[in-house]
């Protein structure tokens, strides 16, 4: 069982892998001219050694100098620090240019994608996660890749080089090194082992930590109304006491690793050190190769210590990369018709028998049919969960019907362009969007080209101009990523605004006025009705008072439409309706 | 850092040993091509075996002795920050409570949560590097310089040349590169918004069909930040080769001026490898010296950014014990009441003046952003007024001590907060005597009683982090419930039935009738109908107080009153 999971994670790990080199493709020449560098820079820091060594070698002692050859070999020395110098730079440059292409690559497909992925999708998924993907998984991925590209090759390169280097000098030495060298790997490993549960333990206790500082934090004015602050900080102490004594212990292990791999690396280096002056002394090698051997031994450990850290990150990279994959694999939503029309529609919307549900096995709408002539002003209410926002999903196609037909001016609407179905409606939402922009931009939204005098007249009209006007650069104020400079109903207005610029021949109004106060709202209210006047309109309200004028109020109650009819008549028939409509009134 | 050093003067000891610690390890660095010099100069000259031998085992010996070492210095360097980051914590959190409304709503929690968390992580890593680091890596430079010297004095002198090129190169490219850095995450913050922004306004994108415009608008600033990572990481890869150039050059140096040394006897062979050994050390720790400038630096931001909430000095004083007065009827009373928040241009009230008798019922009433709150947050001196006085029970707020204060004025707020615990724990913030019988009528009183009961484990029922686990209704009831726990003699109520449905809205107000006679109650609403039966209805507009009155008396002489209760009543029908 477990070893056919280690063997699926591999297989996703090297068709990650696979996918990540199509992303890269593009960039090959790059990818060459890097592992060109990568190779050159290896072997002159390999040759560098080497040469000094020989230098010193022609250094005997007083009056046996071999002058030409010291200088030879210095201008050799220059001439390869030279060249290797360029490569390095080169394949950095390399190396940023392929990471930081690649992950703007991806970004770009991710935010192509999340426009094609049906709505049912987003809807499932928190969008915190989707940022994520994007932003930091791909970060991630590039650091991860970054490193591959810069460590990983010539890590290889060092490691072989330094080895075929040292056995032609001496293999003794050599066994030396290759031996005791990846005793600092399992060192490592094991301390890694052994503080990985104080690491848990940890971030156990700073999750608790920080849940219990956000709480008391974002609940401050309650635990000063309650003069609740001695208990609180002493429950905080306790928690606080708790994480310095767990971090102690994991900062502390876990700093550990460094001195013990470095302690091998010293071990390893007095034994080279022993072996290769005694060779010395019986001539087996010479002063200056031995120099060699003590710089490459040195030396050795360190892209071994590398490499299994890249491993990691590269590991890490491709889980990252295998989570953007899952996303650019997503099923797209159903493309548009080959035939698809487009059209100006006239205000006809007809509902045939449709059915509905989320979740395959809870129906939500079922056997839903309505016929709604042009210029009618629709109202839906009902309980909350009762598929009020559902019906308006299906009609904006945002999702598609189970079952039945909705049809637009008597075309079914899968067989509408989106585009042009959506053009048809303006829609206002509760939850008040805004990009972040000018609140010009805002307004002129859904047509970029509108004149000053339209969006001011727009403006006027959903009565936004009055606080736009107040604010210090009017027209101009940039509304900032969470919109903290207005207000709720202001934005809400705003949003108003941007659909009567518009004027498409139908609206969907869903708690549209939900954050404006009663009084605003009653304008609003007019303002919508000299804009409703001769186009089908759709409004979804919890305040009965907003509906009463609709020519029909669809009642719904668990998906279905249980009660139709204009306020009258739902009255004098005295069922749900008027159940709820006394509810709020009656007291 | 003056307050993190109090907390460092705590763990003298430990903040001391740490950094000297690591510098005796260091020393045995140091002192390793020495060694090995004389391995070559004087055992493989001599033919010395055991010389030879000697020396290893001394080589093992410093390698033990320097793992001991750092042990040490890393237990002192992680004790001493640990220690030192979770006091400063502890004070951190406890001054963010002495921090009045005021100071909260400038700062912002999110802010302060950071602080708390992030931000002294960030401190804390800086700090245990600092104490490792900070002394061992000049202390290598300058230490080789030395050993330099006593190898040969113009020999040293390429290291006094090598050592400031080198380090303008390194502290240069860093300079130029860390402010770009910052350019660079404020791009890729772009690039975040962005794509929350397109998640977010899925449904108004598709709307408005501009689904393409959004992918070119995002590719744009995707570019932009591609630009900028490209130019500044050009830059700062230039260190790597510019100084491995310049070490090269200073060993060539080493090698040349050696050899005329060797010739002429003043130097022997050993000693030029240890002399190329000391310089490719130099360059490591110079390298290690810049990552740990970073780091600090960026632990010194963060330390910035504590210290200046620690600063943030509570703008509301209160009296050690509340001034002695007489009796009064009177339960609130404003003079010509004023209010400007902190950094708001405008007013938010404006002469608002009203008197509250004891045993009232008060509605106030209002469009959104009228000024509700602000007017009922005055009454338990959330805020101080910036013109005129709020007084209670006939004393000016300013005279009461503040646990006494609080005590008399019991407050729900808007925003239904609980907190992580039981039922129980919750209602007992009120009292924290209270028995189950009071906890049961309180609950009674806020509606809350039947839910209660109807949950498996009653009052022992737990309560999520912010009470996730309830319903925002039934979450609201409890925040009702709580503050009656506390048995207030003023009871304010800011909107806080706004998730309660019509029935049990009108049941909470039946059953607020029902508190003691001398309990003064406000409620503040957006509907009409919960205030309508009010003793005085407070009407405002725009911060200013436009009607004050009965229902009946205001639908006769307040215009506003009467458009907010027509909006929503049907005309026609509102004097029924």
């Amino acid at each position: 069982m477990k070893k056919s999971d280690k063997k699926a994670a591999r297989a996703l790990q090297s068709r990650t892998f696979k996918r990540v080199l199509l992303y890269i493709k593009p960039y090959g020449l790059f990818v060459f001219s890097s592992l060109l560098c990568a190779a050159i820079s290896v072997a002159a820091q390999l040759i560098v050694p080497i040469f000094c060594g020989d230098a010193i070698d022609y250094m005997i002692g007083r009056g046996q100098v071999d002058f030409a050859s010291v200088l030879r070999l210095a201008i050799a020395i220059a001439v390869v620090v030279a060249v290797s110098a360029v490569a390095q730079w080169i394949l950095a440059a390399c190396n940023n240019r392929i990471t930081f292409c690649v992950s703007r690559d991806l970004r770009n497909a991710a935010i192509r994608k999340i426009q094609k992925l049906p709505l049912s999708y987003l809807d499932s998924h928190p969008s915190g996660d989707l940022v994520s993907r994007i932003i930091a998984d791909v970060d991630v991925f590039a650091d991860g890749l970054l490193m591959g590209f810069t460590q990983l090759f010539s890590g290889i390169l060092t490691i072989l080089g330094t080895l075929g280097i040292m056995l032609y000098l001496n293999l003794a030495i050599t066994m030396v090194v290759v031996v005791l060298t990846p005793l600092s790997l399992f060192l490592a490993a094991f301390i890694a082992k052994r503080t990985y549960r104080y690491f848990r333990e940890q971030t156990e206790v700073r999750g608790q930590e920080t849940a219990l500082i956000n709480e008391l934090i974002e609940g401050q004015k309650v635990v000063q109304a309650y003069g609740h602050e001695e208990q609180s900080l002493r429950d905080f102490d306790e928690v606080n006491e708790k994480l310095g004594k767990v971090s102690l212990k994991a900062v502390f292990f876990s700093s550990l690793t460094n001195p013990s791999t470095r302690l091998v690396n010293n071990i390893v280096y007095a034994a080279v050190g022993l072996i290769s002056a005694l060779s010395a002394v019986s001539g087996g090698i010479t002063i200056g190769q031995l120099s060699v051997f003590l710089s490459y031994a040195s030396q050795y450990a360190k892209p071994f210590n590398e490499i299994s850290g890249v491993v990691t990150e590269l590991q890490n990279a491709l889980a990252c990369a295998a989570r953007i994959f899952d996303l650019l694999d997503e099923p797209d939503q159903v493309p548009d018709a080959e035939d698809a029309v487009s059209f100006s529609s006239s205000g006809h919307v007809q509902l045939k028998d449709v059915a509905f549900r989320y979740v395959p096995d809870k129906p939500l709408i079922d056997h839903l049919n309505l016929d709604v002539k042009p210029g009618q002003r629709i109202a839906i209410v009902g309980p909350t969960g009762c598929g009020k926002t559902t019906l308006i999903n299906l009609l904006m196609r945002f999702y598609d019907v189970n079952e039945g037909s909705i049809a637009v001016d008597g075309t079914d609407i899968r067989h509408m362009t989106r585009h042009s179905l959506r053009g048809n409606y303006g829609m206002v939402l509760q939850d008040t969007w805004l990009k972040a922009g000018t609140i010009r931009d805002n307004i002129a939204y859904g047509r970029p080209d509108a004149t000053e005098e339209e969006i001011v007249a727009a403006a006027k009209a959903a009565h936004a101009h009055g606080f736009i006007r107040r604010m210090p650069q009017g027209y101009d104020t940039v509304i900032t990523e969470n919109g903290g400079n207005i207000s709720q109903g202001q934005k809400q207005l705003l949003c108003i605004a941007r659909v009567i610029l518009c004027l498409p021949p139908m609206l969907i109004l869903d708690e549209a006025t939900s954050s404006i106060d009663t009084r605003t709202e009653i304008k609003i209210q007019a303002a919508f009705a000299r804009m409703m006047e001769g186009r089908t309109s759709f409004i979804v309200a919890h305040r009965l008072s907003t509906i009463r004028e609709a020519d029909v109020i669809l009642v719904m109650k668990d998906g279905h439409i249980i009660e139709q009819g204009s306020h009258e008549t739902l009255m004098a028939k005295n069922g749900f309706y008027a159940k709820l409509y006394n509810s709020q009134f009656g007291d | 850092m003056k307050y993190l050093k109090i907390y460092l003067k705590d763990h003298k000891a430990a903040s001391i040993l740490a950094p000297l610690f690591k510098m005796l390890e260091a020393t045995f660095d140091l002192l390793v091509p020495i060694v090995v010099a004389n391995i070559i100069n004087i055992g493989i000259a001599g033919k010395d075996m055991g010389y030879i031998l000697r020396s290893c085992g001394l080589l093992i010996l410093m390698a033990l002795v320097g793992l001991a070492c750092s042990f040490t210095a890393q237990y002192f360097a992680a004790k001493a920050a640990i220690a030192s980051t979770t006091g400063l914590r502890h004070l951190l959190f406890k001054h963010i409570q002495t921090l009045g409304f005021s100071e909260m709503d400038t700062i912002g929690s999110s802010t302060l949560i950071t602080r708390m968390t992030s931000d002294l992580n960030q401190v804390q890593n800086g700090l245990n590097l600092f104490l490792r680091l900070f002394l061992r890596s000049p202390f290598i430079v300058l230490g080789a310089i030395v050993m330099a010297f006593t190898i040969n004095t113009q020999m040293a002198l390429i290291f006094v040349v090598a050592i400031p090129i080198l380090s303008i190169i390194i502290f240069g490219i860093m300079r130029w590169t860390s402010p770009r850095y910052k350019q660079i995450q404020a791009k890729l913050d772009g690039v975040t918004g962005a794509t929350r922004e397109n998640l977010s306004g899925v449904r108004v994108i598709r709307a408005f069909g501009k689904e393409e415009a959004e992918v070119q608008g995002f590719s744009q600033a995707n570019d932009s930040l591609v630009k900028k990572q490209l130019h500044v990481g050009h830059i700062s890869a230039l260190m790597n080769p510019l100084t491995y150039v310049v070490v090269n050059i200073g060993i060539i140096a080493i090698l040349y001026m050696g050899a005329n040394k060797v010739n002429g006897g003043t130097l022997l062979s050993g000693d030029i490898i240890a002399l190329v050994n000391y310089m490719t050390q130099i360059l490591l720790e110079l390298v290690k010296l810049a990552n740990l400038i970073v780091s600090i630096s960026r632990a010194l931001a963060s330390l910035n950014r504590v210290e200046q909430v620690l600063d943030t000095k509570p703008s509301m004083a209160f009296p050690e014990v509340s001034a002695e007065t007489a009796q009064s009827s009177e339960a609130v009373r404003f003079d010509h009441v004023g209010l400007v928040y902190a950094g708001a241009g405008a007013e938010s009230l404006t002469d608002i003046s009203f008197c509250a008798k004891k045993g009232q019922t008060i509605g106030v009433i209002g469009g959104t952003g009228s000024g509700k709150s602000s007017l009922v947050h005055l009454i338990p001196r959330f805020y101080d007024a910036t013109s005129g006085s709020v007084s209670l029970m006939g004393k000016p707020v300013q005279e009461w001590e503040r646990a006494a204060l609080r005590n008399k004025v019991g407050i729900v707020m808007q925003k239904a907060q609980l907190f992580a615990g039981t039922i129980r724990s919750n209602l007992l913030w009120g009292n924290s005597e209270a028995t189950d019988e009071e906890l049961w009528a309180a609950l009674q009183t806020a509606q809350a009683k039947e839910f209660v009961l109807a949950k498996k484990d009653g009052l022992d029922e737990i309560v999520e982090q912010g009470g996730r686990n309830l319903s925002g209704g039934q979450r609201q009831r409890l925040t009702i419930a709580r503050a009656l726990v506390k048995k207030p003699e003023i009871l304010i109520l800011d909107d806080s039935a706004s998730a309660l449905d019509y029935a049990t809205d009108a049941a909470l107000r039946k059953s607020l009738k029902s508190l003691p006679d001398s309990v003064t109650v406000f409620i503040v609403s957006q509907r009409t109908s919960s205030i309508q039966h009010a003793d005085q209805i407070l009407v405002l507009d725009d911060g200013r107080l436009v009607g004050r009155g009965t229902h009946g008396e205001l639908l006769d002489s307040c215009e506003i009153y009467r458009e907010i209760y027509e909006s929503q009543f049907q005309k026609g029908d509102a004097r029924q």
